[in-house]
């Protein structure tokens, strides 16, 4: 069944999860055109949720975080062009010309059918005295991980932001016996992602963990003595330690060619369920996009669950197939032993019901109400209660409160005493 | 080397050179074994890795953890004796591994 429309060649500028899984998707779906991923970096492209985690301990080999060997992308017939810069993008006739240089010397164009942008995010900067040391890093890639894993023994770790990567490597960092300052200029951690009383349960978990966790309080500087740095001062006065600087403070979408190409941006490249930009036929996928969600804001869904999702709707809209039934949103935070995973979208005023058990302290789990119905959930260390809650909501079950309330019972039981819609 | 062969609800098998240290999961996906999402990276985050082991394979692996115990009962496939969450399953030198993947995985 051919379309004239359909594609012979697709482009995918961003050869990173949500690229590599849409190319996967569009063969699983029995496209035999082209497909051609593009990525600046030489690495074959690798899993980056393992980067704040085990991976800052040595524990996982480099090989071991490819997405997908070698020989799938020959044997899928998937070309890789890494290490190469896309320099110009012109479209021409519905077409798309390409231009790429390969490790700055060799240039080359090429035409293709139709262009996907899945070209991701990169870490905020802040902007303080300091901050261009050598010792001061972000995290968004390999080579950062890498940077970071080098350092992370030699001496104490500051890290600035109390979001997810910040926490993360926090705890990566304690169970390798670093000493680890966070600094987090909100009141709270995570407040941004997760609820009040989550958000207070990690605080005591990090301080658990020997975390010396600083809210309410920003960085005015990092503090350089004898061509090192010694520490970050902060707006109270106060200095606290440090051979190495982590900024993680959140990160900011790659937009740069889709406002080359003129299509709408909005803190993101604006798409919309079937991951079309504004022109109508250029798709973007992942971390550089911002989607409408329920109840029509804006929003960027920074993660590997979203990547997947929009991966495998673009790889419908592309074939011109029905767009495939999306499932809840959910996100995961692994910090040491303290397992977050979220579900759900959290909005404000709803009403929570928190389920504890004695006999496990170091479980939470947070559901969120939206009048009567269940809309979203957060875990601590429960992720059998995770799963339960995910395929719950993924199959349009919405319990109430009182069916939830009995937390003597376990959720899943719970759960599969309910009606199926 | 270990090798892991996958069945696939059709009958239809794969067989996949694996090296030691690395899970049936990660082995499945880096190879684009179709069935196995495995979608959290092998985290025990998100149940999509369901198996079902060879009986006889199962002399080879201790038994599911707690919190791997009670996602089997979340799985989007019914779970039998033999569910293990494939990211739990860690190959090792010399010894192969047989597994059938469920009909439906997400």
């Amino acid at each position: 069944m051919s379309r004239p429309d359909h594609p012979r060649s697709v482009v995918v500028v961003g050869a990173s999860h949500a690229g590599v899984i849409m190319a996967e998707r569009l063969r699983a779906r029995g496209f035999g055109g082209s497909i051609t991923l593009i990525d600046r970096s030489p690495h074959l492209p690798y899993q980056r949720p393992p980067l704040s985690k085990d991976w800052l301990g040595g524990e996982v080999e480099p090989d071991t975080l490819a997405l997908r060997s070698e020989e799938y992308y020959g044997d899928n017939g998937i070309e890789l062009l890494l290490g190469a810069d896309v320099t110009r993008i012109d479209r021409q006739g519905g077409g798309v010309a390409i231009r790429i240089r390969h490790s700055h010397v060799r240039q080359e164009a090429r035409r293709f059918d139709r262009l996907v942008l899945a070209t991701g995010a990169r870490a905020r900067v802040l902007d303080l005295p300091g901050v261009d040391h050598p010792d001061v890093l972000v995290l968004r890639d390999l080579d950062d991980a890498r940077r970071l894993g080098q350092r992370i023994r030699r001496g104490p770790l500051a890290v600035i932001g109390g979001g997810f990567v910040g926490l993360e490597v926090a705890a990566t960092a304690r169970g390798l016996g670093t000493e680890v300052t966070v600094v987090e200029a909100a009141p709270r951690l995570s407040g941004r992602a997760v609820g009040a009383g989550t958000s207070d349960f990690l605080l005591a978990a990090h301080t658990e963990l020997g975390v010396d966790v600083r809210l309410g309080t920003a960085p005015v500087e990092i503090v350089v003595r004898g061509g090192r740095v010694r520490g970050v001062r902060l707006a109270d006065g106060r200095e606290v330690p440090a051979a190495t600087v982590l900024v993680g403070v959140g990160a900011e979408p790659r937009t740069e060619i889709a406002e080359h190409l003129g299509l709408v941006c909005d803190r993101g490249v604006v798409v919309d369920e079937r991951c079309l930009t504004s022109d109508g036929r250029t798709i973007a996928i992942g971390d550089c996009t911002v989607q409408e969600d329920c109840s029509g804001n804006r929003v960027r869904l920074e993660s590997v669950d979203n990547a997947t999702e929009q991966a495998d709707a673009a790889a419908a809209t592309l074939l011109g197939a029905d767009l495939p039934r999306r499932p809840t949103p959910w996100f995961w935070s692994d910090q040491g032993p303290w397992k977050l995973q979220i579900v759900g979208v959290v909005g404000a005023d709803m009403d929570v019901v928190v389920r504890t058990d004695p006999a496990k302290p170091r479980r939470r789990v947070t559901l969120y109400f939206a009048g009567d119905a269940l809309v979203a959930a957060e875990c601590v260390n429960a992720p059998a209660d995770f799963v339960a809650v995910r395929a719950a909501l993924s199959r349009g079950l919405r319990p109430s409160r009182e069916a939830l309330s009995d937390s003597a019972v376990p959720l899943k039981k719970l759960l599969a005493a309910l009606p199926v819609n | 080397m270990p090798k892991v062969f996958y069945v696939q609800p059709d009958g239809s098998e794969r067989v996949v050179d694996g090296a030691a240290g690395d899970s049936v999961m990660s082995t499945a996906v880096r190879n684009g074994v179709r069935g196995i999402v495995g979608q959290c990276g092998g985290s025990l985050s998100c149940a999509t890795c369901h198996v079902y082991l060879a009986a006889d394979d199962r002399q080879y692996f201790d038994g599911p953890g707690e919190d791997e115990d009670e996602m089997l009962d979340c799985t989007a496939s019914d779970r039998e004796d033999t569910s293990r969450l494939s990211c739990q399953l860690v190959l090792r030198e010399g010894v192969d591994v047989h597994v059938t993947v469920p009909d439906e995985q997400t």
